[in-house]
């Protein structure tokens, strides 16, 4: 999928001032090249419930934060994102890994396929599927409509590998 | 016998003591104390409602993205048991104007009293958890400890002023039949006050 140097360029571009993350496989590599891109601070937490409660004190701080995770972690943060988007109606924008998506046989019996896109619906996050590397405009554009329009927004980056 | 640190009294050194220019972040029993002893500043962020354990978050977020502001937290401990890797990343952060002040009464005080896994280990006799011990290993650089209003009224000063991220381990007994905070109005609209407040504020 994407390199490091997309994202942290994309990032910087829309303005992002801070990756709030833990990482996995496929997202966690882009932790070291945005570490190094002056004007990106990263925050790494230590569970993903928590990165939605940073990003709001960033947001209310007049920073423009981004959180990054799996949807493993998606799925451990479920309260904390409800507090953040929805209570407080903050619009904080997120990448979040999709499990195994374009291997399906890496981890057999793996339900992060069955409910990844259903959570997402539930919480009532407008989310874009990204399967390939030719949609970086898409999620350009996706991001950019979302700050614009001061709504949270989710990319969900289709991983290859568990 | 010293007489204990009640919730209250305890909220209320903060609220003398407090610069106008610093924000702060009450949230379940400290949050309800807080706004029963008087209007609140236009840079209190109440935070009700929330999800549990996390006006640290809040509280680290803030703080870095105002370095020359001090954010301070008032937070329980079954607020910060629910968050405790949050101690991990403050003192990984280690944003030197936040200070997060911890009531300690050992039970989930707005849900009824029930008590915390930290008391409920006490009772069965695994010893009491030392929150100012975590706090220091988790490279928290500045942490304290008080236990009656004596102590705290001597020690707030040096605790705000410290070099932070700073951690204030306060130990009260519970509210009896407390309830818990009511929500001070629409959060959305509470949201862009605070923001507003901030910006009108900067530089100050």
């Amino acid at each position: 999928m994407f390199s490091g140097q997309q994202i942290a360029s994309l990032f910087l571009e829309l303005g992002v001032t801070h990756v709030v993350t833990v990482p996995d496989s496929t997202v966690g590599e882009w932790g070291d090249v945005m570490e190094t891109t002056p004007g990106l601070a990263v925050v790494r937490v230590c569970r993903e419930g928590e990165a939605w409660g940073i990003a709001g004190g960033l947001y209310l701080g007049g920073s423009t934060p981004v959180v990054l995770i799996q949807c493993t972690g998606l799925f451990e943060s479920g309260d904390a994102l409800r507090n953040v988007a929805h209570d407080w109606h903050l619009p904080i924008l997120s990448v979040i890994g999709y499990r195994s998506y374009l291997n399906q046989m890496a981890l057999p019996g793996d339900t992060c396929l069955t409910f990844t896109e259903p959570v997402l619906d539930a919480w009532r996050l407008e989310f874009r599927l990204i399967t390939d590397v030719s949609q970086l405009p898409e999620v350009r554009s996706f991001l950019r409509e979302c700050r614009q329009a001061a709504r949270p927004g989710v990319v969900l980056i289709a991983e290859g590998r568990a | 016998m010293r007489a204990p640190l009640e919730l209250r009294d305890a909220v209320a050194v903060i609220r003398e003591t407090r610069n106008p220019r610093d924000i702060v972040v009450p949230s379940m029993g400290s949050a309800r104390e807080w706004m029963a002893l008087g209007p609140t500043h236009e840079l209190d962020l109440v935070l009700v409602p929330s999800a549990m354990g996390h006006a640290t978050s809040f509280g680290l977020g803030l703080a870095l993205a105002q370095p020359e502001r001090r954010v301070i937290v008032l937070s329980g401990d079954g607020s910060l048991l629910m968050n405790l890797g949050t101690l991990v990343t403050i003192g990984s952060q280690a944003p030197p104007n936040l200070v997060v002040i911890v009531f300690v009464n050992g039970v989930y005080e707005v849900t009824g009293a029930q008590v915390t896994p930290a008391a409920a280990g006490r009772l069965a006799g695994a010893g009491s958890i030392d929150f100012r011990g975590i706090a220091k290993a988790c490279g928290i650089r500045s942490v304290y400890g008080w236990s009656t209003l004596d102590e705290w009224r001597s020690g707030i000063e040096e605790a705000l002023t410290a070099c932070g991220p700073t951690v204030v381990i306060l130990h009260v007994p519970v509210v009896p039949g407390a309830v818990g905070p009511r929500s001070p109005g629409p959060t959305s609209e509470r949201a862009q006050r605070f923001m507003r407040a901030l910006q009108r504020h900067e530089g100050a």
